[in-house]
């Protein structure tokens, strides 16, 4: 190992927390110039070893060596003036600033009247746009952005603070593959005009591969090993080393009855954004809602539950048509919607993970009016148990677990519920391997116990593992419709960007 | 992840240190102790302590209704001057009438009316708390001096001053009142689906959407439970002083506001308690009296109870970060 490349070392940095050794004696060495992989599963360490390299926790043993110096950060903008930049799964973007006014926040350009010199600060923040490979005005709002833009923008704003070190959390999860070359191509840029290092997390094995130089994977928060070319890796071994188990198969085969229609959805329209959308699922069936970002996936899910305002459009259960206003409507005659934001839309952070799950599901936990809190934890013990939530225990708030266990807590949340129709939106976004496939196992146990399951998803593999049927949309419609057998990737895409084969908008079906 | 030995039950639950309302206890112990050793013979006297308790029992029940709104994410600026509506209203009813039930059961109606408006507007229009009800606020204001043009009513009905003025066992009949709102707001807090579902829209009002919580239904109910715990204090308020004046309950929303955050209840809204509140409302007595005992201007009193708001919310906020850093 010749010492002038590395840029970045870990030296047996342990950390503790009640109940978790979250760390556990981790050294491994991070070159100059490399795009290094962090790997390992939900709670295997990765967030907690970025933060105490952002300064957010202080290690309890080991050291860190940049360019040979020890650093402390205590806080983000230590790191920051060390040359660490992190861009956060959730984007740091203030909506109501300007590009320009964002990259330069805190950081603001002055005149010798020690006013903003706004003519330099839109020059610059232009240079560090143009930089990344796409043109916007640094006039524009950010909040008219899309979600895409305003990630390069966050970049931008990093890169603008010329950082030798990004730390890129997550960043493809919000993306469309077509944004996530685009980000690609721009890493790739930095990483070999500037000769920026990147430290990288991310779930999707397929994309680690493609952008990844060498990778570094944590379980338990231990340190297990290096992967020095992630390129050659087999991917069976990359998941291997991760989970420290064979996984028997990423997507389990299951055998289910697929039995009557049991939920339709017919000229389903919400002004200017979706229209006419019907299909039907049957019981035991899993039906895939695919398309690219925007593409309506998520409004019909949300006119099906009565969270947007339907212009026209019948929805119906078991053929009978069913009236639902709110979703509070929309669980009453058991239809249930995961949504894709788990921490904005799923789970009540602030609160205990059993309040969580019994929330849809309240009335059941009643006892001559009164809440009992003996049945609710029970419950909660129960999924804890049976979807193996890694918590000390169901009276923590749910903002202290980690990404793949709020997911299974939001998932106990509508099997408490026992709804007959599920919709799973972005069922396993930025959740680890192995939760992934827990979470595909309980998607089979709920078609085999005869219900009507849709899954949104942007991850194709995804789609094309779980699902029997799969309803493509493209610009509010639905453009197309495959079985599982005739399902390829290519097609898929081909409905999804605006019909079968031909580009461009799809005729309207009236 | 290694798992260390944890006992069944979370040690968070347990401790005492955790409950939200600890920082209102904190300056409670402080204030008894000191005052206890510096004016024995006035401070600790049965009659002051009572005097005490009878003075916080107007601000504890209004305290305990705000912890509602407040806990949605909301406030009540309204209470001041419907304190004085249902007063005014009631006394002149007793004045008229002579009769306690139409007076208590008119008050009761008009607070929960108000607290149904306040909550309506809100709700339907989505129209931001603070706006809507420092509209009622003035708008009640001028109801209550239109209904006596300017002056008092007097209420001599002995029946009615029963309430504000006897005692039972040593101790004034208003502080059980409050002590028994208290008891019930704790109640629907914790132990209803009501109170959960107000605790979940306060906490975040998407996810509890989606949850299927009615969230037009239960923020209304919180500014009605508002509204009646008014009514109630109002009610006991003209009984215990004789008279309804159309300026009383002036600047008593803020007062409210104090005590519930001193309690412990969260100004974002999803995190309090009603129990926390009237440990706060006691607080602000407690200061009141001491400062009366100890000659200090009124002036002295409003800096004072500033800083303790000041003081018990800092606690709060740096127990929660140190309890984050503990979790992580």
């Amino acid at each position: 190992m010749g010492n002038e490349d590395v840029i970045l070392r870990f030296e047996h940095v342990s950390k503790m927390f009640p109940g978790v050794k979250a760390l556990d004696d981790v050294s491994f060495d991070i070159r100059r110039g490399e795009v290094h992989v962090l790997l390992g599963e939900n709670g295997a360490g990765k967030s907690t070893l970025i933060k105490i390299l952002t300064g957010v926790y202080t290690a309890d043993e080991g050291r860190i060596l940049l360019n040979g110096r020890e650093i402390k950060p205590t806080n983000i903008l230590e790191s920051r003036k060390l040359g660490i930049g992190t861009v956060f799964q959730e984007n740091s973007l203030v909506p109501h600033l300007t590009v320009a006014e964002n990259i330069f926040l805190s950081r603001e350009i002055k005149n010798s009247a020690n006013l903003i010199d706004w003519k330099e600060t839109n020059a610059q923040a232009q240079y560090w746009i143009r930089e990344m490979g796409i043109d916007i005005d640094p006039r524009t709002q950010v909040r008219r952005l899309s979600v895409a833009e305003q990630q390069i923008v966050e970049i931008a704003k990093i890169l603008s603070q010329q950082p030798s070190i990004i730390i890129l959390d997550e960043p493809t999860s919000a993306l469309s593959d077509n944004e996530i070359d685009n980000l690609f191509n721009t890493v790739n840029k930095l990483k070999e005009e500037k000769g920026i290092t990147f430290i990288y997390i991310s779930h999707r094995m397929e994309e680690i591969k493609y952008i990844g130089d060498r990778a570094t994977v944590l379980r338990d928060g231990k340190f297990i090993g290096q992967l020095p070319n992630l390129e050659e890796a087999k991917l069976d071994d990359i998941i291997n080393m991760i989970v420290g188990r064979t996984l028997e198969e990423k997507f389990p085969k299951r055998q289910v009855e697929i039995g009557d229609v049991m939920f339709e959805v017919e000229h389903l329209t919400v002004p200017k954004t979706i229209y006419d959308v019907s299909f039907q699922v049957r019981s035991g069936e899993v039906v895939g809602l695919s398309g690219l970002v925007g593409s309506g996936r998520t409004s019909t899910a949300k006119a099906i539950i009565g969270m947007l305002p339907k212009e026209k459009g019948v929805i119906k259960l078991n053929g009978k048509p069913a009236v639902i206003n709110t979703p509070h409507d929309a669980i009453k005659i058991g239809i249930g919607y995961l949504p894709e934001d788990r921490k904005r839309e799923g789970l009540l952070l602030d609160k205990p993970m059993y309040e969580n799950v019994t929330l849809p599901a309240l009335h059941k936990f009643k006892k001559f009016g009164v809440l009992s809190k003996a049945l609710e934890h029970q419950t909660a013990e129960e999924y804890r148990e049976k979807l193996s939530i890694k918590t000390p225990s169901v009276e923590r708030e749910t903002k202290f677990l980690s990404g793949g266990n709020q997911q299974k807590v939001v998932f106990s949340k509508w099997l408490c519920a026992q709804t007959k129709v599920y919709i799973f939106d972005e069922p396993t976004r930025g959740i680890d391997v192995g939760s992934k496939s827990e979470i595909y196992r309980i998607i089979n146990d709920l078609a085999a116990q005869g219900a009507a399951i849709i899954v949104i998803s942007s991850e194709l593999p995804e789609i094309l593992g779980v699902c029997d049927r799969i309803v493509v949309m493209c610009e509010g419609r639905v453009t197309g419709e495959l079985s599982r057998e005739e399902a390829t990737q290519e097609k898929i895409m081909k409905y999804a960007i605006g019909g079968a084969g031909s580009y461009g908008k799809v005729e309207a079906t009236h | 992840m290694e798992k260390l030995k944890l006992p069944i039950k979370d040690r968070k639950t347990t401790s005492f240190t955790n409950k939200p309302w600890f920082s209102a206890v904190l300056p409670l112990i402080v204030l008894f102790v000191l005052m206890s050793l510096i004016k024995p013979d006035t401070f600790l006297t049965t009659s002051n302590l009572m005097n005490i308790l009878r003075q916080a029992s107007t601000y504890a029940i209004m305290a305990v209704g705000m912890t509602f709104p407040i806990i949605t994410g909301g406030i009540d600026l309204s209470q001041g001057s419907l304190l004085a509506v249902v007063a005014i209203v009631a006394g002149m009813i007793i004045r008229d009438t002579e009769s306690i039930l139409l007076a208590v059961l008119a008050g009761l109606v008009i607070g929960a009316v108000i607290g149904f408006l306040n909550g309506t507007v809100i709700a339907y229009l989505e129209m931001p708390p603070f706006i809507m009800t420092l509209g009622t606020m003035r708008a009640l204001r001028g109801v209550a001096l239109l209904l006596t043009k300017g002056s008092p009513i007097d209420i001599k009905l002995e029946a009615y001053r029963f309430m504000g003025t006897q005692s039972f066992l040593g101790i004034p009949l208003p502080a059980y009142m409050f002590i028994l709102v208290a008891i019930a707001g704790q109640f629907i807090l914790s132990k209803t689906a009501t109170g959960r579902y107000i605790f979940a829209l306060g906490s975040n009002v998407e996810a509890a959407k989606i949850s299927g919580v009615k969230i037009v239904r239960n923020r209304i109910k919180a500014y009605m439970i508002s509204g009646v715990c008014v009514a109630i204090a109002s009610l006991l308020y003209i009984s215990r002083l004789g008279s309804a004046q159309p300026i009383a309950g002036e600047g008593y929303e803020m007062e409210a506001v104090a005590a519930t955050v001193i309690g412990g209840t969260s100004i974002v809204g999803g995190e309090g308690s009603a129990m926390g509140s009237i440990i706060g409302a006691v607080v602000v007595a407690l200061i009141r009296n001491a400062m009366v005992l100890l000659q200090i201007s009124t002036y002295w009193q409003s800096i004072v109870i500033g800083l303790v708001i000041v003081v018990s919310v800092s606690i709060d906020i740096i127990r929660k970060r140190i309890e984050a850093r503990r979790v992580g």
